[in-house]
């Protein structure tokens, strides 16, 4: 499911935005100039989408990220993932805009050895995308063949797993989450930088939902940007 | 009911397929998955296992015989087959399907045959043995707390005592009368 599922409740309504960063970025944006106000954003669990056409992995993998408290999306072919993007095969550099849902992913898993789309393809469509060539991927194979893995690794990957995958593996995820949101940080601040510059009012997120943020303390938060994670159930020993 | 005796049957089964060579660790990773929220983890996922191997062993029976020599696509076949086997622990099998895709590298249709046959006979083995094994589990729950085995003691306690109780009525008779052992 897609629904985001808030440890704590929040203190005023979130939209569904590709990023919470951003949405944190936008409200630094419009309100560090005036008066400092704490802007509490509850923690939603990170959502994974898993690729592979064996039903049975798909099973494992699905069971093996809920442990570690991720939330999951199981597909059956990296055309399905491209299709959960909203991503157009042949094009997969342009996003589609008239998405029905929004789509909030931090990582991307898949299997290498899939009929039709490999994993490899799924990679380099990913990476080849604006949207999405920040998420990290992560390619599973039962294969180990060191030409194959570097090859992966080159186009971009971030990991690879040898099947079958193991509970410990799991705890390498996150990290790689952390670190794609902190560049995502990064070019955000470069675009806003240069859209403020050019024209002020020009708003470069594709969220177009109004915010409502309500004050509490009047604790000035833009030094610290940091977001602590809330994943009491993590399980993620081997 | 002694569920104790069941769990014991049920954990001398297991014991069975690890020492013979069926299960290897991958088989423990699996069962470390299931927990109160997903609670018939391992049973639904051998479920799949002997559904999607059974589709496999049938696809590529049938490739044989539709693409002679066709060695490529039969490995093709047996990779998949290969990684469902190692996914879930299926170690005997797993090492048939080796022997298998070995076979079609030295172009062996004799050879692939007789890999296909033993990794049938093996499939039939283990699903044989993780039914009767989870026939047993099903019968003897595991022991959750302790509450629930103070509640299987009290029943066999009150059990018992109905039955002493019965007997001893059946002993005094109707109205009261008892029934004199004969002397």
């Amino acid at each position: 499911s897609l629904s985001c599922q808030a440890h704590t409740p929040p203190a005023f309504p979130l939209p569904h935005s590709n990023s919470i960063h951003l949405l944190l970025h936008q409200a630094k944006h419009t309100l560090a100039l005036s008066s400092p106000m704490a802007v509490a954003i509850a923690e939603a669990p990170f959502h994974v989408l898993a690729v592979d056409d064996s039903v049975l992995d798909r099973k494992l993998i699905e069971r093996l990220l809920k442990t570690s408290s991720f939330q999951v999306t199981t597909v059956d072919s990296g055309t399905k993932a491209l299709e959960f993007l909203g991503l157009h095969d042949e094009d997969a550099s342009i996003s589609s805009v008239h998405q029905d849902v929004e789509v909030n992913v931090n990582l991307i898993i898949t299997d290498y050895c899939m009929p039709g789309m490999t994993g490899y393809d799924l990679l380099k469509k990913i990476k080849e995308s604006s949207s999405f060539r920040d998420i990290p991927v992560v390619i599973m194979s039962s294969e180990n063949i060191p030409s194959r893995i570097n090859r992966c690794l080159e186009e971009g990957a971030n990991e690879f797993f040898l099947k079958p995958v193991r509970l410990s593996d799991m705890s390498k995820l996150k990290p790689h989450i952390m670190k794609s949101r902190c560049k995502e940080h990064c070019h955000q601040d470069e675009d806003l930088l240069s859209n403020s510059e050019t024209n002020p009012t020009n708003n470069s997120s594709s969220s177009s939902d109004t915010i409502t943020i309500s004050s509490s303390n009047p604790t000035d938060n833009s030094s610290g940007d940091t977001i602590s994670s809330s994943n009491p159930t993590d399980n993620s020993s081997g | 009911m002694d569920y104790s005796n069941l769990r014991r049957q049920a954990a001398s089964l297991k014991k069975g397929l690890f020492d013979q060579g069926h299960l290897d660790e991958q088989f423990r990773q699996v069962e470390d998955l299931q927990d109160e929220a997903s609670p018939n983890f391992v049973e639904e996922v051998v479920v799949v296992f002997f559904k999607d191997s059974g589709r496999l062993i049938s696809n590529l029976e049938q490739a044989l015989e539709k693409y002679p020599r066709d060695f490529n696509r039969w490995d093709a076949y047996m990779q998949q087959l290969k990684g469902s086997c190692s996914s879930i622990g299926a170690s005997r099998m797993k090492n048939e399907c080796m022997s298998f895709r070995d076979n079609c590298g030295q172009r062996s249709v004799e050879g692939c045959m007789g890999s296909l046959q033993k990794l049938k006979r093996e499939h039939a083995i283990l699903r044989q043995k993780l039914e009767s094994y989870f026939q047993v589990t099903l019968e003897a729950p595991p022991c959750q707390s302790w509450c629930h085995d103070r509640w299987i003691i009290s029943i066999n306690l009150l059990t018992d005592v109905c039955m002493f109780t019965m007997q001893l009525l059946r002993q005094v008779g109707p109205a009261g009368a008892a029934t004199r052992p004969a002397m």
